[in-house]
């Protein structure tokens, strides 16, 4: 909560970064986690989120908080039509995974060919100033990134919390549990799933206005890349995948192992490129391996916690 | 445009979609089998394009001798990987199997950079340079024995599918899990020999594919999702959807290089993709799950 009175800036860019993946991974949490629906295209919210903003910004210079609807708006409505292709035509498991990455890398190479957004070339919003806080435009010192990326990880949280603890999140659970017994107590699946879909993209079109306007660029080959989808469910899957904290904790391991492996090797003078990711792979393989349910549950317990 | 270039872009596509589907043949006999969804499939396909510049560089040997030391080294690594790794994952859910050969992607196309740098690798043969002219058609050497050495891999699978005993215990373990417990098949050890048997695929089309394209680390993660593409529309788990989509998409990638733009080419796949999806989910020679 004080860190920015304390941090320098670059602790605060590695904790704004830890919170965007809290936040972002929560969000997807929402659709793998408690309704059981695994998304392999998450980029495609954030990047349709930060493009939708991020265009009206640029072109029109409608400010961030119009281009937040347009964006949720877009989201959403891309999730349900993805959702209701995949769950009508009765697409679910592995074959639902690929089709999310599909949309998302058909989208990506599309953004390539849009000349209006930039193409392969990036969009780039003006930085008008850094020193004094513009909430109207969503510019200010960096600081003001932490902790309105603070204030959506809370939200996030206090919200999943009531949607675990409602109805929907009961039936979802059914459904993740099984599907087929699910449906067999009358629970409608294909609407409680694409409840599930429309919350979880709506949530990550937030994650991607704040992304084109903290980093001011958007291009479609980093932002739609499937390794941004993989980066945004490392966390939750590592942390414990269906839990309220996993998310957070996911986000914060993963991180700090990635900034520790950064600063380890600069230590030891071995910067050859690729090196650094070969040890977080391998770290991620152990955990995997070992930890199956990712690190909270088996930490919740020993801490004595309900679960 | 004239009518040849449209053909000899159409024989070139589908020579390329054969190398392709011979890729793509390894994941689709893996998932049939195992049910895990190799991630880290076109990453070993750039790892077997590497070994092959490696002794092309080192001995001078021809990528289609390099078949067999390369071939041979996959299918004793598939072995291992099945019965260390992934053998202790066929019970877990679907995404933890997804995240652990996820990592096993991020190691493999990183250790490919940490050794071999970024910059582009290939191999060069004499018959690189040459062709068959048939009338006003052009047929590239390297690419048509590429795709020869597909089929004859591809052909040997099959064969070994259809007639050896230990295909045939393959083809029941993928049939029904609990029944080929119940007749005594050791199924583990029959699931790491089927990730051999991919892995040899993906051998050979790599030696193939050195040929044809330049090898970078990246092209790992691209040809993971072109191999899921060619599965998703051949029928994941059907052996000749494999080959058919591979050529499929051989051929749309040509096309679309040739009318559009280079760079739109894999649009034009995902797009099959999702139409394929959508309205024949099981593929387009897959059985109704």
């Amino acid at each position: 909560m004080l860190l920015p009175w304390f941090a320098g800036s670059y602790a605060l860019s590695v904790a704004t970064l830890i919170l965007y993946f809290a936040y972002t991974g929560q969000a997807w949490n929402v659709m793998m986690g408690f309704a059981g629906q695994l998304s392999l295209g998450h980029a495609l919210y954030v990047g349709v989120g930060g493009y939708a903003a991020g265009a009206l910004f640029y072109h029109y210079g409608i400010g961030p908080w119009a281009g937040l609807w347009l964006a949720i708006l877009l989201c959403v409505a891309l999730g349900l039509a993805i959702g209701f292709l995949a769950f009508r035509f009765g697409i679910s498991g592995v074959y639902f995974a690929l089709l999310t990455i599909a949309f998302a890398e058909f989208t990506r190479i599309g953004f390539d060919h849009l000349d209006w957004l930039g193409g392969p070339g990036g969009m780039f919003l003006k930085v008008a100033q850094r020193d004094s806080i513009d909430l109207l435009n969503f510019r200010g010192p960096p600081a003001m990134y932490y902790y309105s990326m603070l204030f959506l990880t809370v939200i996030a949280f206090v919200l999943c919390a009531l949607l675990l603890r409602s109805r929907a999140g009961y039936y979802w659970q059914a459904i993740r549990e099984n599907e087929e017994a699910a449906q067999a107590l009358g629970i409608n699946t294909f609407r409680w799933k694409m409840l599930a879909v429309a919350i979880s993209s709506a949530m990550t079109a937030v994650s991607g206005v704040f992304f084109a306007f903290y980093y001011n660029n958007l291009f479609p080959e980093q932002i739609f890349h499937i390794s941004r989808s993989i980066e945004i469910i490392l966390g939750p899957i590592i942390g414990g995948i269906g839990t309220l904290f996993g998310p957070i904790l996911g986000a914060v391991v993963l991180t700090l192992l990635s900034d520790g492996i950064t600063e380890g090797l600069a230590a030891m003078g071995w910067e050859i490129p690729g090196i650094k990711q070969v040890f977080y792979g391998l770290v991620l393989l152990a955990v995997i391996m070992f930890l199956p349910n990712g690190i909270w549950p088996p930490l919740a317990r020993r801490l004595g916690f309900h679960k | 445009m004239s009518f040849d270039l449209v053909a000899n872009v159409v024989i070139a596509g589908v020579l390329t979609g054969l190398v392709y589907g011979l890729m793509a043949l390894g994941l689709s006999v893996i998932f049939g089998v195992v049910r895990v969804v190799n991630f880290a499939h076109g990453e070993m396909m750039t790892i077997a394009m590497y070994a092959t510049t490696v002794l092309f560089a080192a001995l001078k040997l021809d990528p289609f001798l390099s078949i067999l030391p390369v071939a041979a080294a996959f299918f004793a690594f598939g072995y291992a990987m099945q019965a260390g790794f992934i053998n202790p994952f066929i019970t877990r859910p679907e995404h933890s199997q997804f995240m652990l050969l996820v990592a096993v992607a991020i190691v493999m196309v990183n250790a490919l950079l940490l050794i071999f740098g970024p910059a582009a690798r290939n191999v060069q043969v004499d018959y690189q340079l040459e062709s068959f002219e048939i009338g006003r058609i052009l047929i590239d050497k390297a690419r048509l024995y590429s795709a020869g050495a597909a089929v004859v891999a591809a052909l040997g699978l099959f064969a070994f599918f259809r007639y050896s005993l230990t295909g045939k215990a393959i083809r029941a373990c993928a049939d029904n899990y609990m029944g080929a417990r119940v007749v005594g098949l050791n199924v583990k050890k029959l699931y790491a020999l089927t990730f051999g048997l991919g892995s040899i695929c993906v051998a050979v089309a790599g030696c193939a594919m050195v040929l044809l394209v330049d090898v970078t680390p990246p092209l790992g993660p691209y040809y993971t999702l072109l191999a899921f593409v060619i599965v998703i529309v051949g029928g994941l788990g059907s052996m000749g959807g494999a080959l058919l989509g591979g050529v499929l998409i051989g051929v749309s990638e040509a096309l679309a290089g040739l009318f559009i733009a280079p760079s739109a080419k894999s649009m034009f796949s995902f797009g099959l993709l999702i139409l394929v999806l959508l309205f024949r989910p099981q593929g387009l020679l897959g059985r109704k799950p």
